[in-house]
């Protein structure tokens, strides 16, 4: 009667073993531009290209490939942001392991922009004036190194629920709602007011989102442009936006719910709230947590001008062995003509300033908003893009400061306003940053 | 005393080193990934040290004063413990509870005995992800049932307390049947002539419970107590993965050591040297606790087995 526990028991322990090794395998294939060839004259090379999510590259590799022979091109990839950041930042530690070509989120330069040392320099004429200069900007060291080719960008506009709109006796199409919107952040808000006064739903879907969205229009947010940090106690600007928001919650304008949270997903089906801020990568989110809902649309406007929220970058490791081919491929997959590929395969939106007016993009419309034409919707929002918020190496640290204080009225409900600025007053002091 | 040859000696020597010799691997190996990474710890936990930019001054104690003046130690302190006792004196309560069941003339032995251990082989990310569907706030099916009979929904990720019910139920349905099987083959040593006789006696069956059954477990729960001691105090997925930031909540209501740790050397701060300080900090917590646990434990049921078993 026993054996067969202890088989079992055996099976679980070797479930383990399995487990264990195979978190460790990923590890193996890990020789960056050693695997080259040496043959036929030294000409066969191997880059290594590794991203995350979709950056919509896998026909552009062949295409490459075809066009420049003697290249081969191998794609790692991972499957999450997160995954691909601790990968980052952990071989960048150890000086080795790294692919030629390193895809970066924008998140992620105020920690990378202290090391440029650690980049190969991708200056050239022939990328001069490719992108938008806030693009660019947050990629370039203030001795003019540029360490990173933009992708993709993230131009926000405002998502809504036409539907709810409708029933709340506020004008539901696209041209009437981005009129009735246009104006600065109390704009917003005010006709938030006029939304639940008549309707069941929340006007927005998070304090964190909105937030985001707000903070992105500030130039310093957190920290001065000389590096140094704004202390949390005098930075009047956050403040003034921290009780905005406040402001907006008293008045029932958020649906309550954490931002990627298991309530804020099914918010979508549950009719929570009437409207949310939307990047264009935020559309393929929307439309599949809102699968089968009925309403939403695209207004061409956002609160307070434009706003930027995401994007990523290619960048060159100076760990690589073929800086020069890495670096030409890397310039090309960022070429407008193929950025435009890359979002016909995947949606990535340009972030190439002669890849906006691209028929294929301005031509674009999404199905699930109405049909409303999103491609010209966020070149607009693109263009109106003033401000490139100074992120310094403490910018996420402070973020997330905030957001815990935001979230703590909004979501849990463990303080009110005033002891939850006290609370992120205190996080700020433990950052020892003064 | 004459010479010894040199064969006499070798042999000599063969006898008294050998034993040791051949234990020695485990003990290098423990040199090597146990002892070297503690020092090591100890050592980045007094200075400033970068998760890139790699070490820099040396501070001496001040990582630790650092994180001792912070409000957040207390609160992963509280928070590690809270969750501790939540899933470890249940478990093991419920484990030999189960285990003396299955060791009863059951139908099917095998299938009851295997289903125990079935949600020990689902992975705890897969675990945490399917409960934090059951414990979601406002869509959650726990909260539905709740409201289905007339009770206001639990804020599963808004009050401290319920969210520590909430991750100790995810370990719990893992570690609960792991325990069991190790206390149903600790019972299933115990000799049947002691239940005979003390049947005969005349002891009724929670008698033999707990002047047999428990006492002659001793050991095990001994074991048992203190893996699960280090394990608790350790918690790392179920918390992380209760909510889609990983961070524990915006009032890091559950937020453990483990977090901490984490959230200080990889989160926006990347600060090794506090990371560093906090997980020696944790380490003399599980010493010290251990201890506790031992000298506790030792004292169980002492009456029915003195100088029986160590």
């Amino acid at each position: 009667m026993r054996h067969p526990i202890r088989t079992l028991a055996a099976l679980a322990c070797a479930g383990v073993l399995v487990a264990g090794c195979s978190g460790g395998t990923d590890n193996g294939a890990d020789d960056p531009g050693t695997t080259a060839d040496p043959g036929a004259g030294g000409e066969e090379i191997t880059l290594v290209v590794a991203t995350f999510n979709e950056f919509g590259y896998e026909d552009l590799f062949a295409e490459y490939e075809a066009d420049n022979p003697g290249i081969t091109v191998e794609h790692r990839k991972a499957a999450t942001s997160n995954e691909a950041r601790d990968n980052m930042n952990t071989r960048l530690a150890a000086g080795s392991g790294l692919a030629d070509i390193e895809g970066i989120e924008v998140d992620w330069l105020p920690e990378l922009m202290q090391y440029p040392d650690r980049f190969v320099d991708l200056a050239s004429d022939e990328v001069e004036g490719r992108w938008f200069d806030w693009k660019t900007a947050a990629v370039t060291t203030d001795d003019g190194k540029l360490i990173g080719y933009g992708t993709d960008i993230g131009p926000e506009a405002v998502c809504y629920r036409a539907d709810l709109f409708e029933a709340a006796g506020l004008p539901a199409d696209r041209d009437e709602v981005a009129a009735l919107l246009e104006g600065d952040w109390d704009t917003y808000f005010d006709v938030g007011r006029d939304f639940v006064a008549s309707s069941d739903a929340a006007w927005f879907d998070s304090a964190g989102a909105t937030w985001q969205g707000m903070a992105n229009q500030l130039e310093t947010p957190f920290e001065n442009l000389d590096g140094t940090v704004i202390p949390l106690a005098d930075n009047t600007e956050m403040k003034g936006i921290y009780d905005d928001i406040m402001a907006a919650l008293d008045a029932d304008l958020s649906a309550g719910n954490e931002q990627w949270s298991e309530d804020w997903t099914n918010g979508f089906q549950n009719d929570s709230f009437a409207t949310m801020l939307c990047p264009g990568w935020m559309l393929g989110i929307i439309a599949g947590n809102a699968e089968g809902v009925e309403g939403w649309d695209i207004a061409d406007v956002f609160p307070g001008g434009g706003g930027n929220w995401g994007g990523s970058y290619l960048t060159v490791p100076d760990q690589t062995e073929h800086p020069e081919e890495a670096k030409a491929l890397a310039a090309w997959l960022t070429a407008p003509e193929q950025q435009i590929k890359a979002f016909e395969a995947k949606g990535t939106f340009p972030s190439q300033v002669d890849a906006l007016s691209d028929p294929a993009l301005t031509g674009f419309t999404h199905e699930f908003f109405n049909n409303a034409p999103a491609g010209q919707i966020l070149a607009n929002r693109a263009e109106a893009i003033t401000v490139q918020p100074f992120k310094g190496p403490n910018y996420f640290a402070m973020a997330e400061i905030m957001t815990d204080a935001l979230n703590r009225v909004d979501s849990a409900g463990t303080d009110d306003a005033d002891s939850s600025w006290e609370k992120a007053l205190v996080a700020f002091d433990a950052l020892g940053l003064e | 005393m004459h010479r010894l040859t040199w064969q006499q000696r070798l042999s000599r020597f063969d006898v008294k080193a050998s034993p040791y010799l051949y234990i020695s691997p485990f003990f290098i190996l423990f040199a090597v990934v146990g002892l070297f990474p503690l020092a090591y710890t100890a050592w980045v936990s007094m200075h400033e040290w970068h998760l890139i930019g790699g070490q820099g001054a040396f501070v001496g104690l001040q990582n630790f004063t650092d994180v001792l003046g912070q409000p957040r130690f207390t609160v992963a302190l509280r928070n590690t413990f809270s969750i501790f006792l939540l899933s470890s004196v249940p478990q093991v309560i419920a484990a030999i509870v189960i285990a003396y069941a299955l060791d009863t003339n059951l139908r099917a032995r095998t299938f009851w005995r295997m289903g125990v251990l079935l949600p020990y082989v689902v992975a705890p990310v897969a675990v945490s992800l399917i409960f934090s569907k059951l414990f979601a706030d406002e869509s959650g099916m726990l909260n539905a049932l709740l409201g289905a009979v007339g009770i206001d929904g639990i804020g599963w990720h808004s009050s401290a307390f319920a969210s520590h019910v909430a991750i100790s139920t995810m370990v719990n349905f893992r570690w609960t049947g792991y325990n069991t099987l190790i206390f149903l083959a600790a019972m299933q040593a115990i000799p049947r002539e002691l239940y005979e006789a003390a049947i005969v006696d005349g002891a009724a069956r929670w008698r033999t419970f707990f002047s047999i059954t428990i006492p002659m477990l001793r050991p095990t729960i001994i074991f048992v107590v203190i893996t699960s001691t280090i394990g608790g105090l350790q918690i790392f997925d179920e918390p992380r993965m209760y909510d889609t930031l990983g961070l524990g909540g915006p009032d890091r209501q559950w937020m453990t050591l483990t977090m901490y740790i984490y959230e200080l050397g990889w989160g926006t701060q990347m600060n090794f040297g506090r990371a560093a300080a906090v997980s020696w900090l944790l380490f003399l917590i599980i010493v010290a606790i251990g201890l506790v646990n031992f000298a506790i434990t030792r004292r169980i049921a002492s009456s029915g087995t003195k100088g029986a078993r160590k």
